[in-house]
């Protein structure tokens, strides 16, 4: 078998040089770090069933304004740390005077993390297409381990979102999901998340999320909490540096054409 | 106090609640019991009744706590008032803050802090009835909080205790054995046998230290196993199995449905689930399942050799409870079915066919 769950200590393999995220390596032989999935396609690697966001490069994360000080914002990301908006980092010249003109505290934000330090110091950037003061829609939390599920293989649950329930669908790195559309649509929109949070693990998922947003005959959720993690999970998360330069041109493609869908 | 028993041990070599000398008590454990902490246990070891929660990792106030390369483990044990039966005064006490100490410290080989220098990662371990043992318990517990919550960790901690009463060393002290015994010995180790607590209480000699630690070591060897059995078990039942389960509830729901319509609900309902062949399947049967000489065609088409009977039976009810078995029967088929769909799905989208390894990693 391809995967199977995981419990940290776990001997995953013997050749150490196979050893990917989620992984550490004692005397030669690589243990799993974590509870979740591991993945031996290529090098071995663990995805986590549960854990907080923890800031990398390059991701596209939905903030919240927390302070104003005379030259940065400092956003509150989801995560132990919290992030630092430059001036100069936002698309427009700003004078210090008016930065709470633009963002003011309490103010959603799209940004995209620009630099993380050793100290974990996060810098964020909104210098990017993409990046956008959040003035209105919803915000849904999920868990940031779930990320990958709402977003589906290739943006596939993405796309049905969209498509089923006319909203404006962003995800965020950090497991916030910004909607936009009209309220009944975005109260099935937050349903149907909801139910890809507690159900990632059934296959077909995305076809069943698809049907309930059709409002098709509604399919009957048993609390299904113990059901195997599916095929999509363990795939996650491998060759990082890729995926996120993959991952910011699909934001950049789907934040142009808003109501277009990808397939 | 006066209600000191005589005899520890009797002369079948049982201990007071029936256990041998070298036997834990009964232990089970629930994880992901609280919605709110990150991550959290219950855990009920003979007696003892703990509640362990983890939060984090999360900013660390006050500030100068910080540590700037790696996470601060900051472990609370505390006692409810009612956990004992004359009322403990509530808030920490000597004891508590003691145990707090040594028992977060019996974390710090496995946790890998350095992933998230100047946060905090917050254990609270709640003792919520006690009955001798309770640090130890706590430990066990705040291991799976630590697991669910998804804290890298090297490996399990498990923690158990050993003592003495009359004259010998027992495994796993209750209540009487730790009032009136001799010695108390608590001992938490990781699954490499490191040992990361080691307190003692009462007298031991040399050897007697160097014998209880390798009982303590066997203990602990079951506590490393009710952890991983709670663990994988969490999510550890097979693909096949789950969706069979499902199928059947919803079968279940159908029939509790309009009679009616019974049958058709229920294969509409399976065919939800199921790929498209198994489903005309069930729905054929199901559709004709109050005729009676369906029967042997059916067990042809299907080659399942128990369903005939049933059928004699002329129940709508009874049809729709056949598709569930017969559903339970095909269930292999289908997951050949549905592998072999969901691939051509994904290959009919384009975007697909060159990312199938990066998957959900991509953001939209």
């Amino acid at each position: 078998m391809d995967r199977n769950i995981v419990i940290p200590g776990q001997l995953l393999s013997e050749k150490k040089e196979m050893a990917g995220p989620g992984t550490y390596v004692k005397d030669g032989n690589i243990y799993s770090l974590l509870y979740g999935v591991a993945n031996f396609k290529g090098r071995v690697s663990v995805v986590p069933f549960s854990g907080k966001y923890i800031p990398s490069r390059k991701d596209f994360i939905i903030v919240k304004v927390i302070d104003v000080t005379p030259s940065n914002w400092i956003m509150e990301t989801g995560s132990p740390y919290d992030g630092l908006l430059h001036v100069s980092e936002f698309p427009k010249r700003v004078d210090s005077s008016e930065m709470r003109k633009f963002m003011d505290i309490g103010d959603s934000v799209v940004v995209r993390v620009k630099d993380v330090s050793k100290a974990m110091k996060v810098e964020l950037s909104m210098r990017e297409q993409g990046s956008k003061v959040l003035r209105q829609g919803r915000i849904i939390e999920v868990m940031p381990a779930k990320v990958p599920r709402v977003i589906g293989h290739g943006g596939s649950m993405v796309s049905v979102l969209k498509k089923e329930s006319n909203c404006d669908v962003f995800v965020g790195k950090n497991g916030r999901i910004w909607i936009n559309g009209r309220d009944n649509d975005m109260d099935r929109l937050t349903t149907a998340i909801e139910m890809i949070e507690s159900e990632s693990h059934i296959s077909g998922l995305t076809d069943k999320v698809g049907i309930f947003l059709r409002g098709g005959p509604e399919g009957t959720e048993s609390s299904d909490e113990e059901q195997l993690v599916d095929e999509e999970v363990a795939g996650v998360s491998l060759e990082d540096d890729d995926v996120t330069e993959e991952t910011s041109r699909k934001v950049d493609v789907l934040l142009e054409n808003d109501p277009e869908e990808t397939d | 106090m006066s209600d000191k028993p005589e005899k520890f041990i009797d002369e079948n070599g049982l201990r007071l609640d029936g256990r041998r000398v070298d036997e834990i008590r009964p232990m089970t454990v629930e994880m992901g019991v609280l919605s709110r902490a990150d991550g959290s246990c219950y855990l009920e070891w003979g007696n003892n009744k703990v509640l362990a929660a983890v939060y984090g990792p999360r900013e660390l106030h006050p500030r100068r706590l910080q540590r700037p390369s790696e996470a601060l483990v900051r472990y609370r044990y505390n006692m409810a008032a009612f956990s004992v039966e004359d009322r403990i005064r509530p808030g920490p006490s000597r004891r508590s803050t003691e145990i707090s100490k040594v028992s977060g410290e019996a974390f710090e080989p496995v946790v890998m802090k350095q992933f998230y220098p100047g946060a905090v990662i917050d254990v609270f371990a709640e003792v919520l009835q006690a009955d001798a043992g309770t640090r130890t318990a706590a430990i066990n517990a705040a291991t799976l909080a630590l697991v669910d919550a998804g804290i890298p960790m090297k490996g399990l901690v498990a923690s158990c205790a050993v003592g003495k009463v009359d004259g010998q060393l027992v495994l796993d002290l209750n209540k009487p054995e730790d009032n009136y015994g001799d010695a108390d010995l608590p001992i938490a180790m990781t699954e490499d046998g490191e040992i990361t607590l080691l307190q003692m209480d009462g007298n031991l000699t040399a050897d007697e230290i160097a014998k209880g630690i390798e009982m303590a070591r066997k203990g602990c060897e079951q506590i490393f196993a009710i952890q991983k059995e709670a663990l994988l078990s969490k999510f550890g039942t097979t693909d096949e199995e789950e969706l069979l389960k499902e199928a059947e509830l919803q079968a279940e729901l159908a029939t509790s449905e309009d009679e009616a319509e019974d049958v058709e609900v229920v294969s509409e309902v399976v065919s939800e689930v199921v790929s498209e062949v198994v489903s005309e399947v069930v729905s054929e049967v199901a559709l004709e399942g109050e005729d009676d000489e369906l029967e042997d065609e059916v067990d042809e088409d299907l080659e399942l050799q128990d369903e005939g009977e049933a059928f004699t039976d002329d129940e709508v009810e009874n049809a729709s409870d056949e598709a569930e078995d017969l559903f339970g029967e095909d269930v292999s088929e289908f997951d050949i079915n549905e592998g072999t769909e969901s691939e051509g799905d994904s290959s009919s989208e384009p975007e697909d066919a060159e990312s199938n390894e990066d998957e959900g990693e991509k953001n939209e």
